[in-house]
């Protein structure tokens, strides 16, 4: 197994990547947006394009919807995210299909607060209008007010949480 | 530029992306959340040289006249909603020990928490469109448009750029100097 890159060196790649998002395409990388997307095409699945068109939280991510074009990109970008994650770990001898948790977490319980985890992220996503890609990378790199207000925020929550999820960890 | 190579640059960018980050470490949630016990300090090293590397770069490239900043999409910020979403943001964040990336990163690679964050993340998506009736004036609130750090303080953007380099040296400093000591 190789080691990991040192993070200097991957961080200044991320934001040569990033460079090369503005110039192409003018837009930065996002996450979060594609989810969105893909929620709302599953709930276009199920209760019907027409039903799902009607709420305006959902319509701006179906297609022909006003995100569209942008989440479609996001959409792409992130299938490309995992494809170059699955080479890099492929390579790298990294591929484990495994579980990683704290020592004294069993793995129901670390299913069940990765889900809950997730279900606050994807909320507080929708409420900051991107994740730590589309807001705190990709904004904060512009300078916007917003990009940073958020990541004030989420790296104050995330350390005034963590003492009390320490046992889920260590 | 046509749909189709837009989509496949955003393809090729988002595979240099999820390399870089399942280089770094951050697919891992256990090295991930170690940032938030001080034991392992990779996300801040990583996500500030990737901001400050691209904030240099987009500065530059604008002052040289090889980018047209105006033409970069500049999100909109909403003060109360973002510093609400950023709370639960990061809440979940320690509990999920991955983020929407990282978690596609995680899955992609085999780990199942990443897969059970997947999951999570259309849970909680799914949640905020159900009840968007009720956050939408919440949502909507302290609208200030697209706006920049030094479009808010009124100072040059050459100021804000040099001040946030300064701090993320001055983090790289502890974060190196934290690896040595542990």
């Amino acid at each position: 197994m190789t080691r990991y890159a040192d993070p200097y060196l991957a961080g200044a790649g991320i934001g040569v990547v990033l460079v090369a998002a503005y110039v192409l395409v003018g837009q930065g990388l996002g996450a979060s947006g594609a989810f969105a997307s893909v929620t709302a095409a599953l709930t276009a699945g199920v209760v019907g394009t027409a039903r799902a068109s009607a709420s305006p939280a959902v319509a701006p991510y179906l297609p022909n919807g006003a995100a569209s074009p942008l989440t479609d990109w996001l959409v792409w970008e992130l299938a490309g995210v995992a494809l170059g994650a699955f080479l890099s770990a492929w390579r790298a001898g990294r591929l484990a299909r495994t579980i990683e948790r704290g020592p004294g977490t069993g793995a129901p319980a670390r299913v069940m607060t990765a889900v809950l985890g997730g279900a606050l992220m994807g909320v507080g996503a929708k409420f900051a209008r991107g994740c730590t890609s589309g807001q705190a990378l990709s904004g904060g790199a512009l300078l916007s007010v917003g990009s940073w207000i958020f990541i004030v925020t989420a790296f104050a929550a995330a350390f005034a949480a963590a003492p009390l999820a320490r046992r889920l960890w260590s | 530029m046509s749909t189709a190579s837009s989509l496949g640059i955003a393809l090729l960018l988002g595979v240099a992306f999820g390399w870089l980050l399942e280089r770094a470490g951050l697919g891992n949630a256990r090295k991930l959340v170690g940032q938030f016990y001080l034991t392992d300090l990779t996300v801040l090293e990583v996500l500030f040289s990737a901001l400050v590397t691209a904030m240099l770069g987009v500065f530059w490239l604008d002052r040289l006249g090889l980018l047209d900043l105006r033409a970069v999409y500049l999100p909109e910020t909403f003060a109360l909603p973002q510093a609400l979403g950023g709370a639960l943001f990061g809440g979940g964040l320690v509990l999920a020990g991955l983020c929407p990336g990282t978690s596609c990163v995680a899955a992609a690679t085999g780990r199942a928490d990443g897969l059970a964050v997947i999951g999570g993340l259309v849970l909680g998506i799914l949640a905020f469109n159900s009840a968007f009736d009720w956050l939408r004036q919440i949502y909507a609130s302290t609208p200030l448009g697209p706006l920049t750090l030094p479009e808010l303080l009124h100072v040059p953007a050459g100021i804000v750029v040099g001040t946030v380099t300064a701090m993320a040296l001055g983090v790289f400093a502890g974060a190196r100097r934290l690896r040595v000591q542990p």
